[in-house]
C-alpha cells in the first residue's frame, strides 16, 4: 500500500485539475526533478550525454510535439523529420545572421518559424482527413528536405552543403560547438524539455486541449458543439511544429553540431518519432517521455548486448533492431493502443490496492 | 390562439413567449433528391416543439439545417428576429443552439467531465498564451466554468461517473451525458435528435423527466425528434409532422392526432 | 518539328512507362484497401522483400546465414546451387503467400474493427519488420537481379523515329526494360480485373469490400479473402520488385520508390482500379515533364522527390474524394 490515493481529498476545483492529483505522484515528480537538475549534471560524462541523455531529452520534445498533433488532435503526420529540419535550418540562419543574440532566443524563434511552416502545411487538413492527410504530410517531408538540399542560401553556400553550429555561450558556458561540456549540453536540453512539457501539459488540460481531443474523437460533433475546426487543427499543427522545431534546432545545434539534411532529418526520423509516440502512448505527455526513452535506449541496449557482449557484426544488430521495433509497434497496437503510458496507469491501479486483489 | 405571437401561459404554468426560431420555405436537396420540400414552421420561446414523422421523412435533415450542418438551397432561417446568414456549425453553436445526436456522438476518448466541459467551449475566452501559462486567467476561467458544469452534473445525477472515460459507459448513461454536454452550453434552443431511442421504459421516463425539468427550470426552448408517440404527445406543446420531406401537420398534440392526413401517413399505419 | 518538342514527347513516353509501374504498385494498395480497409504502407517494402527473396533463391543463398553464422560461429553462405529463374519466381510467390498468411494470422486478425488510422500505423510497423527480416535473411548489400530481361535503349525505336526531327534529333530513347515492364504490368492489371470481375473468389472479394457483415452472413470466409488479397498484393509486389530491381538493383531505395504509389492513390481514390491506373500515368508523366520543363532548368533538379506528393496535395484540397471517388456526403 505504498502507492495510494485514499484520504487524498480535494476541496477545490483548482486542486482537482492539477497535474499530479495524487500526493505520491507529486513527491515523485519533485524527486525526479531534483535528480535531473541536481545530481545528473555532476555525474554525466560525454558517453552518457551523447549516447543517452541528450538524444532522449531532444526526442522527448519532438515526441511531445507529435503527440499533440497525432495523439491529442488525431492528425497523423509523417512530416516530423521535415519540420525538425526547418527548426535546424532556421536556428542555423539565425545563429549566423545575428551572432550577438542569445542562442536561447534563436532556438525559441526557430520553433516559432517551424510553427508557421507547420501551420501552412496543416491547412489541407481542413479538407483532407485520415491517412489521406498522413500521405499529404509526406509532401512536407520530401519538399522541405529537397529545399534545404537545393537552395544554397539555407546552408550559407558552404562547399559541403552541410550546416555546422558555431560556438555559442549561455552564462559563460559553451552550449554549442566543439568544446561543449557534457553537463552544458544536458542542462540546456533539460531546461527546454521541462518548459515544453509544462506548456504542453497546460494546453492539453484546458480549453484548447479539449477542442483538440473533440476533433480527434468526432470532428463533426465537435464542430456542431462549437469547436472551430480551422482553429483547432491549425493551432495543433502550429503548437506541435513549435515543439518539433525546437527539437530540430537542439538536435542540430547542441547534439550533432553539423548536419547533412537528408541524413539527419530524412523520412526515417519521421517514423522514429511516430514510433516513440505510438509505443509511449497516444494522447499522453508522460507517454512521450516513455516512448522517447524506450527507443533511445533500445539501440544502445542492443548494441551493448549484441556487439559488445556477443561480438555480432553491427549491421546484423541494426537489422535485428528493425525487426524488434517493427514487431513492437504491431504488438503495442494490438495489445495496448495506449502504449507504455497505459501500462504504467494499470500498474498504478494495481499498486493502489496491493497487496490485496480487490 | 397558438398562431398569435402574444405570450401565453400553459396549463402547467409555463410562459410561452414570442417566436424564437422561424423556418421559412426551407428546401434541401442532395443531388436530385429533395430531402425537405418547402417547409415552414416556427419554434416559440420556452416551448417544447416536437418533429415527428416516419423514417426517411427528413426530420434529422431538418435538425441539421437548424444546427447549420446542412445548408438549404431555398428558404430562410430566422433566429431571434434576425435572418441568419449562411453559417458554419460552430458559429451556429455560438448563437446559443446546442444539440444531441441520434447515434450518440460523444468524445469517446475523454472523461465525462471533459466531455461536458467541451460543451462550455462557447463560453471560454482565454487565449492560447494564458492557457499555456495556466496560472491566472486560464485557471480562473476553468474553475468558474467547472462550477457551472458541476451544477449540471448534479442536475442530471451523474456525479459518480464524472471521471469515467465515456467509452466505458452503458448506452442510457451516454445519452444522459450527451444531454449534459448540450446543456453545458446554456443554449437558448436545445435540439434533441431521438433522445429516447433504444431506451427501456424506465430510462424513457427518466429522460422525459429531465427534458421537462430542463424546460421548466432553465426555461430552455426545446425542439425534439422522437418516435415514441406516447412520449411526444405527453411532453410537447406543439408538433410538426413530416412525411417524404413535406409538412403534413402542425399544431397541438390533440390537433395533430385528429388530422386525417397525419393518421393516414403515419399514425394510422403505425397502429393498425 | 523542333527537337525540344520531340524530346518533350520522349519525356512523356518515358513518364508513362514509369507511371505504369507506379500504377502497378498502387494496384497492390487498392486490392488490400478495398477488401479490408487497410491502407498498406508496407507495399513498397513487400516489393523489396520479394525482389530480395527472388535474388536469394536464384543464387542459392542460405536464408539468415549472417544470423546463423553470428550465433553458431559457422561460416555458411551458399547452398552451392543455382535455381532457374522461373522456378525461383514460383518459390518466391510461395514465400509471399506464406507471408500473406502470417500477416493475417498474427497481426490483422487481432486488429479487426480498429480505426483505419491504427491499421495504417500497424502497416508502418510491418514495413519496418519486413525490412529487417529481409535484411536478416538475405543481407543488405545491393544485389543485381539477372533475369535475362532486355536492357538498354531500343535501337529499333531510335532508328524508326529519328526521321521525325532535324539533324539534331536522334530518335526517341526508350529503355527496352521499360517496354517489357509496361507490357507485363498491363497484362497483370488486365488479369487482376478479370479475376475480380468474373471468378467466384473475385466476386467474394468484392462482396467483402462492400460489406464485411453481409459477406460473412452469406458464408464467405473473411479470413480466406484477406489472405487471398494479401497474396495478390504479394504477387503485385513481386512483379514490381522484379521490374524495379532489374532496372536499378535490389536495394533499400526500392521501397522508397514504391512510396510514389501513395500520391497515385490520392489522385485516383483508394478504391478505384481505373483510378490507380490513370493516377499512375498522371504522376509518371507529370513528374518527368515538370522536371524536364521547370525542375532541371530552374529549380536545381531532383524535383521528382516531391512533385508527386505536392501535386496530390494540391489536387486533394480541391477534390478530397480523388478523381473517381464519389462526393462524400457527411452525416451525423
Amino acid at each position: 500500500m505504498l502507492y495510494r490515493e485514499a484520504g487524498d481529498f480535494k476541496t477545490s476545483y483548482e486542486a482537482d485539475s492539477q497535474t499530479f492529483p495524487i500526493r505520491f505522484d507529486r513527491i515523485g515528480f519533485w524527486v525526479i526533478m531534483a535528480i535531473a537538475f541536481g545530481v545528473i549534471p555532476f555525474m554525466i560524462n560525454d558517453y552518457w550525454a551523447n549516447a543517452i541523455f541528450v538524444p532522449f531529452l531532444i526526442y522527448a520534445i519532438a515526441a511531445i510535439g507529435l503527440n499533440i498533433l497525432t495523439g491529442y488532435c488525431g492528425q497523423v503526420s509523417l512530416g516530423t523529420g521535415g519540420f525538425m529540419a526547418v527548426g535546424a535550418y532556421a536556428c542555423y540562419k539565425l545563429m549566423t545572421s545575428f551572432p550577438d543574440v542569445s542562442i536561447i532566443i534563436h532556438v525559441i524563434l526557430a520553433g516559432g518559424i517551424t510553427a508557421v511552416v507547420g501551420a501552412a502545411f496543416g491547412l489541407p487538413s481542413l479538407r483532407i482527413k485520415g491517412f489521406y492527410l498522413a500521405v499529404a504530410t509526406l509532401a512536407a517531408q520530401f519538399f522541405l528536405i529537397w529545399l534545404f538540399n537545393k537552395v544554397p542560401w539555407f546552408y550559407n553556400y558552404s562547399a559541403s552543403g552541410q550546416i555546422s553550429a558555431p560556438e555559442r555561450f549561455v552564462g559563460g558556458f559553451a552550449v554549442t560547438g566543439a568544446n561543449t561540456a557534457a553537463p552544458a549540453k544536458y542542462l540546456i536540453c533539460l531546461v527546454f524539455l521541462t518548459v515544453c512539457a509544462l506548456i504542453a501539459r497546460n494546453l492539453t488540460r484546458g480549453t484548447i486541449g479539449r477542442s483538440w481531443m473533440a476533433i480527434r474523437d468526432m470532428d463533426i460533433a465537435a464542430e456542431i458543439i462549437g469547436v472551430n475546426p480551422l482553429k483547432a487543427k491549425l493551432t495543433a499543427f502550429a503548437v506541435s511544429s513549435f515543439f518539433i522545431g525546437i527539437a530540430g534546432a537542439l538536435f542540430f545545434a547542441v547534439y550533432l553540431g553539423a548536419v547533412e539534411v537528408g541524413e539527419a532529418f530524412g523520412i526515417q526520423k519521421s517514423f522514429l518519432v511516430l514510433f516513440m509516440v505510438i509505443i509511449g502512448g497516444l494522447g499522453s505527455i508522460f507517454g512521450s517521455f516513455a516512448g522517447a526513452a524506450f527507443l533511445v535506449l533500445l539501440p544502445v541496449a542492443l548494441k551493448v548486448i549484441g556487439v559488445d557482449l556477443l561480438g555480432w557484426p553491427t549491421d546484423l544488430v541494426a537489422h535485428l533492431q528493425l525487426v524488434i521495433v517493427g514487431a513492437l509497434i504491431m504488438f503495442f497496437l494490438i495489445k495496448e493502443p495506449h502504449g507504455l503510458a497505459q501500462l504504467w496507469r494499470l500498474t498504478k491501479e494495481k499498486l493502489r490496492l496491493w497487496p490485496f486483489p480487490y | 390562439m397558438l398562431d398569435s405571437v402574444e405570450p401565453y401561459v400553459t396549463a402547467d404554468g409555463r410562459t410561452i413567449g414570442g417566436v424564437l426560431m422561424d423556418m421559412r420555405g426551407i428546401t434541401l436537396r442532395f443531388g436530385g433528391v429533395e430531402a425537405i420540400k418547402n417547409i415552414s414552421f416556427d419554434i416559440r420561446e420556452g416551448e417544447i416543439r416536437a418533429i415527428i414523422g416516419p423514417n426517411g421523412a427528413g426530420k434529422s435533415s431538418m435538425l441539421n439545417v437548424i444546427s447549420g450542418f446542412y445548408h438549404p438551397q431555398e428558404g430562410e432561417v430566422w433566429f431571434r428576429g434576425e435572418k441568419r446568414a449562411a453559417m458554419k456549425p460552430y458559429q451556429v453553436a455560438r448563437l446559443g443552439i446546442a444539440r444531441t445526436f441520434q447515434n450518440i456522438a460523444l468524445f469517446e476518448g475523454m472523461t465525462v467531465l471533459d466531455n461536458i466541459m467541451t460543451g462550455r467551449l462557447t463560453h471560454m475566452k482565454t487565449g492560447m498564451l494564458s492557457q499555456a501559462l495556466w496560472y491566472g486567467r486560464a485557471q480562473a476561467e476553468e474553475v468558474a466554468n467547472r462550477e457551472v458544469v458541476e451544477r449540471i452534473i448534479d442536475f442530471l445525477e451523474i456525479q459518480a461517473i464524472r471521471k469515467t472515460p465515456v467509452g466505458r459507459l452503458p448506452y442510457g448513461l451516454k445519452k444522459r451525458v450527451e444531454l449534459a454536454r448540450a446543456l453545458a452550453a446554456e443554449p437558448k434552443l436545445l435540439l434533441l435528435d431521438e433522445p429516447m431511442a433504444g431506451m427501456n421504459v424506465e430510462e424513457k421516463e427518466d429522460m422525459s423527466r429531465f427534458i421537462l425539468d430542463v424546460n421548466d427550470e432553465f426555461g430552455t426552448t426545446i425542439a425534439l425528434i422522437e418516435h415514441d408517440m406516447g412520449v411526444v404527445m405527453d411532453i410537447s406543446d406543439r408538433v410538426v409532422v413530416m412525411d417524404y420531406g413535406r409538412k403534413i401537420g402542425d399544431g397541438t398534440p390533440d390537433e395533430v392526432r385528429g388530422n386525417q392526413e397525419v393518421i393516414d401517413a403515419y399514425l394510422g399505419v403505425a397502429h393498425d | 518539328m523542333s527537337a525540344d518538342f520531340l524530346y518533350g514527347i520522349e519525356v512523356v513516353i518515358n513518364g508513362m512507362m514509369a507511371g505504369v509501374l507506379y500504377a502497378l504498385v498502387a494496384l497492390g494498395f487498392v486490392l488490400i484497401f478495398k477488401a479490408s480497409g487497410i491502407f498498406n504502407f508496407a507495399q513498397g517494402v513487400m516489393a523489396l522483400f520479394a525482389a530480395l527473396t527472388l535474388v536469394g533463391i536464384m543464387e542459392g543463398q542460405v536464408p539468415f546465414s549472417h544470423l546463423i553464422n553470428a550465433v553458431f560461429g559457422t561460416n555458411i553462405h551458399n547452398f552451392g546451387w543455382e535455381v532457374p529463374a522461373l522456378l525461383a519466381i514460383l518459390l518466391t510467390l510461395v514465400v509471399m503467400i506464406v507471408f500473406a498468411w502470417a500477416v493475417q494470422q498474427f497481426v490483422f486478425r487481432h486488429l479487426v474493427g480498429q480505426a483505419p488510422i491504427i491499421l495504417f500505423m500497424a502497416t508502418i510497423g510491418l514495413a519496418y519488420f519486413l525490412e529487417g527480416v529481409g535484411d536478416l535473411m538475405w543481407g543488405s548489400d545491393i544485389k543485381t537481379l539477372a533475369l535475362g530481361l532486355p536492357q538498354g535503349g531500343s535501337i529499333w525505336v531510335e532508328d524508326l523515329t529519328s526521321g521525325f526531327g532535324g539533324a539534331d534529333f536522334y530518335g526517341f530513347f526508350i529503355d527496352k526494360l521499360d517496354m517489357v515492364a509496361t507490357v507485363v504490368a498491363a497484362v497483370l492489371v488486365i488479369c487482376l480485373i478479370i479475376f475480380a470481375q468474373y471468378t467466384k473468389q473475385g466476386r467474394a472479394m468484392r462482396a467483402v469490400a462492400d460489406d464485411h457483415q453481409a459477406a460473412l452472413s452469406v458464408g464467405i470466409s473473411l479470413n480466406f479473402i484477406w489472405v487471398l488479397v494479401w497474396s495478390l498484393a504479394g504477387l503485385v509486389a513481386l512483379v514490381a520488385g522484379i521490374m524495379w530491381g532489374a532496372k536499378s538493383g535490389v536495394q533499400f531505395s526500392l521501397s522508397l520508390i514504391a512510396l510514389k504509389a501513395l500520391p497515385v492513390l490520392m489522385l485516383g481514390g483508394f478504391t478505384s482500379i481505373p483510378g490507380a491506373i490513370v493516377g499512375g500515368l498522371i504522376i509518371g508523366v507529370g513528374e518527368k515533364l515538370f522536371e524536364y520543363t521547370i525542375g532541371a532548368p530552374f529549380l536545381g533538379g531532383a524535383t521528382e522527390n516531391w512533385f508527386a506528393y505536392m501535386l496530390a496535395l494540391i489536387f486533394l484540397v480541391f477534390r478530397p474524394q480523388g478523381l473517381f471517388g464519389e462526393k462524400i456526403i457527411e452525416r451525423v
